[in-house]
């Protein structure tokens, strides 16, 4: 067991320090590609960090995603750079926490239909807010951070969420989650405040959304409320999500880099057709996969293995 | 300004009672929650539009069209994408899950198709854009004529759910769609009828809506938005609340938008809905239905 941990952790470290490499190697354009990837992926393993256990859908990634941009941007002259990726991340875990206060001791469908709205409320209100009290909607991001720098920081970012997750799987808290996902009844008369795991759980994976956005701000230049609060980026992690799988370690990231260049691929070439695209497969993946590639994979695998061994038992006999 | 405030945020509560009562018939009868709903309120709003720009056909006549049209497209969508989710969920919360999924990904194909068909342009025409005197006060009539419509149609659905039979089976299953079988209702049925009928009230939605304001194709996710929000506050599958919901989130929307800054009117709206999420969370009218 020892061992196992051993190994694991060494083949994480090697495969980080990998990946921290490519830009030595990679030209410019594979760095960008490099950071859209790992935004990507990010966002996924965090959206199903609280996702994937309760089987709470959130729609509201972008909310947090396009807060996080608009707070270096509009900090990014006052604040030093570590600063503003601590008051960004202040900032998300402000909103996740009253979002989740009002929403998550209700059923899951209000959550649901509350976050479907909250990246609209939340732009309009940005919106507001610039017309009203600063007099400008759009606003130039400046900052000396080079691509490389965004993608080692994407790196960091998406190793912790992956160590997070990780260690959420194996603490007492992963397993409140895994029997509230099972059944909230069951959970509460076991003694777990159900609302106040929830609740952390969704602090934590919105202030990682909220960091991605923030960490990736200063490759737009410019940034407006449209621009950074694009309904299609919640879209995105979600099937990415449920492509692999939310409740598995892997499936997050599995379902992610597949999809990522899929839709880099489409949106060069079919741009105007691309939203109807992705719907259409989306709902293939609802349809085909409710579960996830993972699960489904191994379910046949067992079913495989399964009949193997009754032919070869019955080729026995 | 008071009674003008008052008036026009009743006309406008009208319409999102029209749009509303669509989706608490699809959530509270058929169980399915659509959040592409708003995008089949455009989609005739559009149809609307290119009817009366291209044909000179009346939007009142449109309605003729647009309210089979969006009954034949519920009636599909059901058959085609709905029942097998409603046949593979083993509970309420499943089907829930996956058809807010599946209706997700609906979203996004009905709003591309608008969008390659019809761009992205904020869309608009002029129809009865007259002012009629009423209390003293100057509204549209094409306003009003959208107030009318609205009302006419929840008083006709009111009664169609009320004094006929086959609206008394659509209830029954609202309430209990375990043992509406046991006296004779075939439950696949009335949850196609009435996610049927909720496309059809959409699509009407959608024609009043594009009488007086101006619509773009991704403005549907608000229409969803506020619709959802009516729906909870009056009490999923009520009909009576839908309305009265409707009107007020309609009055309470005007008045902040003449008293403190249009701006702020969707900010209302979640204050409103927070509200009653925390306060009520069945519903100011408790519900009929679930």
């Amino acid at each position: 067991m020892n061992r196992d941990i051993v190994f694991a952790t060494a083949g994480f470290v090697a495969v980080v320090a990998a990946l921290a490499s490519v830009p030595v190697f990679a030209g410019p354009y594979g760095v960008t590609l490099m950071i859209g990837l790992l935004g990507y992926v990010t966002l996924a393993s965090a959206w199903s960090l609280f996702s994937g256990p309760t089987r709470y859908v959130s729609l509201a990634t972008v909310a947090f995603f396009g807060l996080g941009a608009y707070t270096v941007a509009v900090f990014g002259e006052s604040l030093s750079y570590p600063l503003l990726l601590v008051v960004a991340g202040l900032i998300g875990l402000g909103l996740a926490v009253v979002v989740g206060l009002a929403t998550l001791r209700l059923a899951g469908v209000y959550f649901v239909i509350f976050t479907f709205g909250l990246a609209e409320l939340v732009r309009q209100l940005v919106t507001w807010y610039e017309v009203n009290m600063t007099g400008t909607l759009g606003r130039y991001i400046f900052l000396p951070v080079t691509p490389e720098g965004i993608y080692w920081q994407l790196l960091a970012l998406a190793a912790l969420t992956f160590v997070i997750a990780w260690a959420i799987g194996r603490s007492r808290i992963g397993l409140a989650l895994k029997v509230i996902g099972d059944d909230e009844v069951v959970a509460s008369h076991c003694g777990i405040d159900i609302a106040r795991v929830k609740l952390a759980l969704f602090a934590v994976s919105s202030v990682i959304i909220t960091l991605v956005g923030a960490i990736q701000a200063p490759r737009w230049t410019y940034v407006e409320p449209s621009i950074a609060f694009n309904p299609t980026i919640s879209f995105l992690t979600l099937i990415m999500a449920l492509l692999g799988g939310a409740n598995r370690l892997y499936g997050p990231m599995l379902g992610a880099v597949p999809l990522f260049l899929l839709f880099e691929w489409l949106s060069a070439n079919f741009p105007n057709h691309y939203s109807i695209i992705l719907g259409l497969l989306f709902i293939a993946i609802v349809f085909v996969l409710p579960r996830g590639v993972l699960a489904f994979v191994e379910e046949h695998w067992t079913r495989l293995r399964g009949n193997d061994t009754r032919a070869g038992k019955g080729a026995a006999e | 300004m008071l009674v003008t405030a008052l008036l026009s945020g009743l006309v406008l509560g009208g319409t999102y009672a029209l749009v509303a009562m669509g989706l608490t018939l699809q959530y509270g009868i058929a169980r399915i929650m659509n959040l592409a709903y708003g995008e089949v309120v455009i989609a005739a709003a559009f149809l609307a539009y290119t009817l009366f720009t291209a044909w000179g056909i009346s939007p009142v006549a449109g309605l003729l069209i647009a309210a089979p049209a969006g009954f034949a497209l519920g009636y599909v969508i059901y058959g085609v994408m709905m029942r097998p989710l409603v046949a593979r969920a083993w509970d309420k919360a499943s089907l829930e899950i996956d058809s807010i999924l599946a209706t997700f990904g609906l979203l996004f194909v009905i709003q591309g198709v608008l969008l390659v068909v019809f761009g992205a342009n904020f869309t608009s025409y002029s129809y009865l854009n007259v002012a009629v005197n009423v209390l003293g006060t100057t509204l549209a009539a094409n306003r009003l004529l959208a107030f009318v419509l609205a009302a006419v149609f929840a008083g006709g659905l009111y009664l169609l759910l009320t004094r006929t039979l086959w609206g008394t089976a659509l209830r029954a299953v609202s309430v209990a769609p375990g043992s509406a079988p046991l006296v004779g209702i075939d439950v696949d049925r009335a949850a196609r009828m009435a996610f049927a009928l909720g496309g059809a009230l959409a699509a009407a939605g959608g024609v009043v809506i594009s009488m007086y304001q101006t619509f773009t194709a991704t403005s549907g996710v608000v229409f969803t938005m506020k619709a959802l929000i009516v729906v909870i506050m009056g009490g999923v599958g009520n009909i009576l609340g839908a309305l009265s919901a409707g009107l007020i989130l309609g009055v309470v929307e005007t008045f902040v938008a003449t008293y403190l800054d249009p701006g702020l009117t969707l900010a209302a709206t979640y204050a409103i809905f927070l509200v009653v999420l925390l306060w009520r969370p069945s519903g100011l009218f408790g519900r009929i239905a679930r």
